[in-house]
């Protein structure tokens, strides 16, 4: 292809890119190639491709892991957008695996079950662009520095309930804003506190925002759960189980498709979320014997 | 003049921030009021079968359809140039063209994420280069008579224009250089009919 010198790939620019192209949209885990169509008839601007949601994951217990790459494959030959696929935290042969699979996006996820309980991948090794769950501004910073080129919030994966995903959200904008009002000495011990780069802590401070793309995952279930999390500064949203767990998956697909775009026109968000059938049961914080979120580094 | 960026899906923030640097007041198009209101537009990267459904769903399509037909200025790139395009491959695709420009475009047709590259290209009428960034970018696999090319890769066309559509296969707004940006600035200010609203 022409002069290939210049030509540059797996560039920090590039991985990036790819999630500033995905912004506004929403992406939605599925299990099968029939989800896989079925989302992306409903509008999603990506899919996950996993072999149990993570309702399911966390109502089977055991080690959770790497998707077989058979049904990668299959998710990948019958949609034309964006294929995602999860690895363990740390366990970077199976992230070799899925870029050798030609994935787009590869998700270091505390879904599945932790690999090292010290070190995440060096993302930095990789072509393909990484995105990593955080629970707060250090956390999200800290995955920054090892290379991801899109945060996301934990929230608790499988439980359809918004509430840990909604802090998350806050910890980390909230801690932004405050890191606007800090002067350089503040700086120093922010970064200290946040257990984060001091570059980085300053680069966030001076641009009032972290320098990748920063989405929502973990808890959503309906149309009004996307809006929240789009005003309260998520530029996207991750549905894993909240699709297809529910009654009636097409129409909540497509509903929770445009309440992204409009999560601001609470007109449009009453017209989609009406007559959408019973969304997930969902789980209570308090009725749960494993939480995810506190998976990672 | 009021320029509008498509705000449906995809890297609108971008496109916003480049327009709004060069002193051009820019606002986020999700509804016809919105577009109502805009003198000149920029459809974003992003993806195209998403836009399309959102394009449909949120009433739009046709008033900016109507709109690039009377005349609106307007700047596609990656999926925005998909969807100005007359025809899309791999047929079969999910995707309904606003027919503004009369060429066929070729969808992720470089491969996956891992496939995307930056490279430097040569705007062919001042011989300038501008680093452009491909990201599962669109191939121009046929271009009509009625549209000029002004940057090609490996003798295919990357960046066309014909009257005020402007069309690029790379994604200008992820570069700090705002040379493309500025050509559509100056294309909108010298064609667009009169103010609108």
């Amino acid at each position: 292809m022409g002069d290939h010198l210049s030509q540059q790939q797996g560039t920090l620019r590039l991985k990036r890119g790819l999630a500033e192209m995905l912004k506004g949209g929403v992406i939605m885990d599925v299990v099968t190639a029939e989800h896989a169509k079925v989302a992306e008839d409903a509008g999603a601007c990506a899919v996950m491709a996993l072999e149990r949601v993570p309702a399911d994951i966390r109502r089977d217990g055991g080690v959770a892991r790497m998707s077989d790459p058979e049904m990668i494959e299959g998710i990948k030959a019958v949609v034309s957008i964006p294929v995602m696929a999860k690895a363990r935290i740390g366990h970077f042969v199976e992230a070799q695996i899925l870029q050798a699979l030609g994935v787009d996006f590869v998700d270091e996820s505390e879904v599945l079950s932790p690999a090292d309980e010290a070190h995440h991948i060096d993302k930095f090794a990789f072509e393909v662009p990484f995105v990593c769950g955080a629970t707060n501004l250090g956390e999200a910073l800290r995955r920054i520095a090892e290379g991801a080129a899109m945060i996301r919030s934990k929230g608790e994966a499988g439980t359809g309930n918004i509430i840990e995903a909604v802090r998350h959200l806050r910890a980390i904008t909230g801690d932004i804003r405050r890191l606007t009002q800090a002067d350089n000495a503040e700086l120093f011990d922010w970064a200290k506190r946040l257990q984060a780069p001091l570059p980085l802590v300053q680069e966030v401070a001076a641009a009032g925002a972290l320098p990748v793309p920063l989405f929502c995952a973990g808890g959503i279930a309906t149309p009004a759960d996307a809006a929240l999390a789009m005003q309260l500064g998520a530029q996207s949203v991750f549905v894993g189980s909240g699709i297809f767990k529910s009654d009636d998956p097409a129409p909540r697909a497509k509903a929770i498709v445009e309440a992204t775009t409009h999560f601001r026109d609470a007109d449009i968000l009453a017209k989609v979320s009406r007559g959408l059938g019973a969304p997930m049961t969902g789980i209570g914080m308090d009725e749960m014997s494993q939480t995810f979120a506190d998976r990672g580094w | 003049m009021k320029f509008g960026v498509l705000a449906l899906q995809g890297a609108f923030g971008a496109h916003c921030s480049t327009l709004r640097e060069l002193g051009v007041s820019a606002r986020l198009v999700r509804t016809p009021s919105d577009l109502a209101s805009v003198d000149a537009i920029v459809l974003p990267g992003g993806e195209s079968t998403t836009m399309t459904k959102l394009l449909t769903s949120s009433g739009l399509f046709d008033p900016l359809a109507a709109a690039v037909d009377d005349g609106l200025p307007v700047f596609g790139t990656c999926a925005g140039l998909i969807l100005l395009s007359s025809t899309v491959e791999p047929e079969g695709a999910d995707v309904r063209c606003l027919g503004a420009l009369d060429v066929t475009a070729v969808r992720n047709a470089y491969g996956r994420q891992i496939d995307s590259f930056e490279q430097p290209i040569t705007l062919r009428d001042d011989d300038e280069t501008f680093d452009a960034v491909f990201i599962r970018a669109p191939v121009i696999a046929r271009v009509g008579p009625s549209v000029e090319v002004l940057a090609t890769l490996d003798g295919r066309p990357v960046l066309v224009r014909r009257g005020p559509v402007m069309a690029a296969t790379f994604h200008p707004e992820l570069t700090a250089d705002p040379r493309i940006h500025e050509r559509f600035v100056r294309l909108a200010t010298s064609t667009a009919p009169a103010s609108r609203s």
